[in-house]
């Protein structure tokens, strides 16, 4: 199996990026970061976003050094960062589209 | 298929310059144009100026079977001034050599008008009316005569010897994935903070994607003016989106990891690099003078709102080189063939998985920082080495291929930054 890793592109970051698709357990952290390190507790897709820590319910969501997006939810460290738990301050649909496909849930097929 | 220009010579400088050892003082021949820009391309553009003359056209081009000439045009029979001052950038480009118009005879689009603007520049040019010739054999047949002349002709074109202070580069991306902000658009950032150091041009685009960034970039900006133009552009693209409710970011997009389009956005503002943005060029408008320009694509407020702001890839591309671009770069994660007419495009991914799978249309492999296998400073150094290669002369892989995609939309776009906010226009 390819090596765990992620990326993280600036020290003030709270998620990296999984450049593997990531399974529960120790993964090392490439890129500017202060730990080398992370216990994943979930599947992580590739290319999709892990918390390098506990991110409150409202708090902001920082990757490249600058705010991404607000959390909807309590993220646990270790966990997967998306759609169902984070937001953007802009774009009022994004968080209402599928978290694994991308997908429209709100225009209606019928 | 012949002809392809890769007989120009490219020389290496002095080798003085940077700590690292890696120069940035490579030089080829360009060819000078009467205003005294260089291109690195020598083509010759057939225009047809309505759908209804463009079949004519494009077998003339097939039929000249030389990748150095080749068709744009504009389906629409009432002309449009976005897609006019359009035509006329492409053939006033320095890659663009001569000029052929191909009309039917009825549409508003003049090219004889067109061909004029040709020989002001001091290039060979001519134009026909279908209708005039006789129809479609007799029209093909005098208008492959004509660019047989014309290729004679450019064999005499002066050429002098131009380097990365004498470029200018556009960039955009497309199909972004994770990958994109991680190494495809840093490296194109980091070349971009090289071309304007040595004195060349860099544009970007995308400010529909800079959404959440207005104020990094307009702390960016080299002066007040510049400041004013990138507040007002980033405005007027936020207020498009809002009243579309539609972001630039896609189902493709969320898939493939990115959240919001404030992720995706800093992802592509990084392809401009660092340097101070020199201010806000409109589309087909080149820059006044070197250094880093933000090209604003977003139609202006208009009574219909003519024209979406990204319909594709290719509309991208050839904004960035009516702006006066030698080159493109196109950065890709999930990969794209296209090429473009007039100025060659370079595709570049930070994904290794795409390059490989599409390595035939993929030119630059820049996942290698990803996996600690070269360093940012060295790969920089690859695609300059690259740019220079194919600036001298070498063809781009979709270039090679055939690749000469083009497209001109009806839009209203003004020349300027006119800060005139949609609330504003009378009713």
């Amino acid at each position: 199996m390819e090596q765990q890793s992620a990326f993280c592109i600036n020290f003030e970051d709270n998620v990296a990026t999984a450049l593997v698709k990531l399974e529960p357990g120790e993964v090392r952290i490439l890129g500017d970061t202060h730990k080398e390190s992370e216990n994943v507790t979930m599947e992580i897709p590739m290319g999709h976003k892990l918390a390098l820590c506990d991110i409150k319910k409202g708090e902001n969501i920082v990757k490249y050094g600058v705010v991404i997006g607000r959390s909807t939810a309590d993220i646990p460290e270790g966990s997967w960062v998306h759609l169902h738990v984070m937001e953007s301050l802009y774009d009022t649909r994004s968080s209402h589209l599928d978290e694994v496909t991308g997908a429209p849930k709100d225009t209606k097929y019928e | 298929m012949k002809n392809m220009d890769n007989s120009k010579k490219i020389n290496q400088g002095s080798g003085s310059g940077l700590s690292n050892g890696l120069s940035y003082d490579l030089t080829w021949p360009g060819y000078v144009r009467k205003n005294g820009k260089l291109g690195i391309r020598n083509h010759i553009l057939v225009i047809y100026t309505v759908k209804c003359s463009e079949f004519v056209a494009k077998r003339i081009v097939e039929e000249a079977g030389d990748l150095n000439v080749e068709c744009i045009g504009f389906d629409g029979c009432t002309d449009n001034q976005y897609a006019v001052n359009l035509l006329i950038s492409m053939i006033r480009h320095p890659n663009i050599g001569a000029v052929l118009a191909v009309g039917l005879g009825c549409e508003y689009v003049q090219p004889e008008w067109l061909a004029g603007i040709a020989r002001e520049e001091g290039k060979p040019a001519e134009w026909m009316f279908i209708q005039d010739k006789g129809g479609t054999a007799p029209a093909i047949a005098e208008g492959l005569e004509i660019v047989r002349r014309m290729q004679e002709e450019l064999k005499n074109t002066p050429t002098r010897e131009m380097g990365f202070s004498d470029l200018i580069i556009g960039a955009e991306c497309g199909g972004s994935d994770f990958t994109s902000g991680l190494a495809g658009n840093v490296v194109v950032g980091r070349l971009y903070d090289k071309l304007v150091e040595a004195g060349g041009t860099a544009i970007f685009e995308e400010i529909v994607e800079a959404v959440g960034l207005d104020s990094l970039l307009v702390k960016r900006a080299k002066t007040e003016q510049a400041a004013k133009e990138l507040q007002f552009t980033y405005d007027k693209a936020l207020d498009y989106c809002k009243s579309v409710r539609q972001y630039s970011v896609s189902p493709g997009n969320f898939a493939g990891g990115l959240s919001t389009i404030e992720e995706k956005s800093m992802g592509a503002v990084i392809k401009s690099g660092s340097a101070p943005i020199s201010g806000v060029v409109k589309v087909a408008c080149t820059p006044p003078e070197p250094g880093l320009w933000l090209l604003d694509s977003t139609p202006d407020p208009h009574w219909m709102q003519f024209g979406i702001t990204n319909p594709n890839d290719n509309e991208g591309l050839m904004d960035l080189i009516s702006a006066g671009a030698h080159i493109v770069f196109l950065v890709t994660g999930r990969g794209n063939v296209v090429g473009s007419a007039v100025s060659p495009c370079i595709k570049i991914t930070g994904n290794r998985e795409t390059y490989r799978r599409m390595e035939g249309d993929m030119d630059f492999d820049a996942s290698g920082v990803l996996f600690g296998e070269c360093s940012q400073e060295e790969m920089t150094h690859r695609l300059y080495e690259m740019v220079a290669a194919v600036a001298g002369g070498a063809p781009s892989k979709s270039e090679a291929l055939g690749h000469k995609e083009y497209f001109i939309p009806y839009k209203f776009q003004e020349k300027f930054v006119t800060f005139k906010r949609k609330c504003e226009e009378e009713v």
